[in-house]
């Protein structure tokens, strides 16, 4: 089991120019943030489900950047929908990088349908995103690394984690309109 | 009356290339295919189909903070869904534009829709979205240009209810 927030560091720490960076509500954005400030990031703090959808739009936009998704697996649950969108619109530049603990840590650790008999990674594929793959240990940070940067998507990764409550690490701003101006000023050429 | 179905639809066309409006998502309805069909021969109009009307929320966000604007398409029913990721748009101030065909008001003969139908333009409402309405397919047109304007200008949420009056009949006659 991977223990997320290093982890989410490390594949941020030496992150290139052409990476836009969006996660989804909880964990994943304070998971985000704790890698430092950076404009280029955007994180959800509210409307579950919604971060894969936004993350296909954004990719769909800039083709030209390489766009990774952080999100948990509750949010992803909420919409599997969306993932059948991806597969059948698919962008080449889009990772989804599911850190799936199978619970909902920040309401009390409730298991999700992941600790039961729910495979997101089967999902994916059934769904018809051909590149997906489990991690189940840091070791596998090179591979990851290249799926963002380098490899024809969409592509999806379960990263199967420690179900551990982390220190909350809020975003420059709680407001969405500071949050995305700043984001979408990286943007602009 | 092909003839004139075609043309409010087409005058829907007309204004997401005027407003170079190039993502068109939907959960897809009778009353909207024309319009689809247009938007899906125009090679600089990506149309997505949704499997849920709310991920076209999401879509249309991420959508416009990389540059693009876009347009969701969807039955009143589907309305319902979208509540909560309203927020998005809302919360950050992005521009969200949707076009509603309405059921469950005029001549409806489905009791399942009535209740959505009865509620869209209120649950729009309660989540700040401006509601606009078009009647007569004369108004469709200039109702869509002046909702699309006000939600790219002042990067608020705005709906165009489509009301069955206009689209009605000739569903009832097919189904």
């Amino acid at each position: 089991m991977i223990e997320r927030r290093p982890f989410v560091q490390k594949i941020l720490k030496n992150r290139q120019s052409n990476l836009r960076v969006v996660s989804g509500l909880g964990t994943s954005t304070w998971d985000l943030m704790s890698g430092g400030d950076d404009k280029a990031n955007f994180g959800f703090i509210g409307a579950m489900g919604q971060a894969i959808p936004f993350a296909l739009g954004l990719a769909m936009a800039q083709p030209d950047l390489r766009i990774l998704l952080f999100t948990g697996d509750g949010d992803t649950l909420m919409s599997l929908g969306s993932i059948a969108t991806v597969a059948n619109h698919p962008v080449t530049n889009l990772t989804i990088m599911i850190m799936d603990n199978e619970s909902y840590v920040e309401t009390g650790s409730q298991p999700t349908a992941t600790a039961g008999k729910t495979d997101l990674e089967i999902v994916a594929k059934g769904s018809g995103i051909a590149n997906s793959y489990t991690i189940h240990s840091e070791k596998d940070y090179d591979r990851i690394i290249k799926t963002i940067y380098e490899e024809e998507g969409p592509s999806l990764v379960v990263a199967k984690c420690q179900a551990k409550a982390t220190p909350l690490v809020f975003p420059h701003s709680f407001d969405g309109s500071v949050s995305i101006n700043r984001f979408m000023s990286t943007l602009k050429s | 009356m092909e003839g004139t179905i075609k043309d409010w639809r087409n005058d829907i066309y007309k204004v997401f290339k005027e407003l170079d409006i190039t993502m068109v998502s939907h959960v897809p309805d009778a009353g909207h295919t024309p319009l689809i069909n247009l938007c899906e021969k125009d090679n600089e109009i990506d149309v997505v189909t949704l499997t849920t009307e709310q991920d076209g929320v999401g879509l249309s966000c991420g959508a416009f903070a990389g540059g693009r604007k876009s347009a969701l398409l969807m039955q009143s029913s589907g309305v319902g869904n979208c509540i909560n990721a309203l927020a998005l748009p809302n919360i950050c101030r992005i521009p969200f534009l949707t076009l509603v065909s309405m059921r469950g008001e005029w001549g409806e003969f489905v009791p399942w829709q009535v209740p959505m139908g009865l509620g869209t333009p209120k649950v729009l409402e309660a989540m700040d979205v401006k509601v606009f309405r078009a009647d007569y397919k004369e108004e469709v047109g200039s109702t869509v240009d002046a909702a699309a304007r006000f939600a790219f200008n002042t990067n608020c949420s705005a709906a165009v209810l489509l009301s069955q009056k206009m689209i009605g009949a000739k569903q009832f006659k097919n189904g």
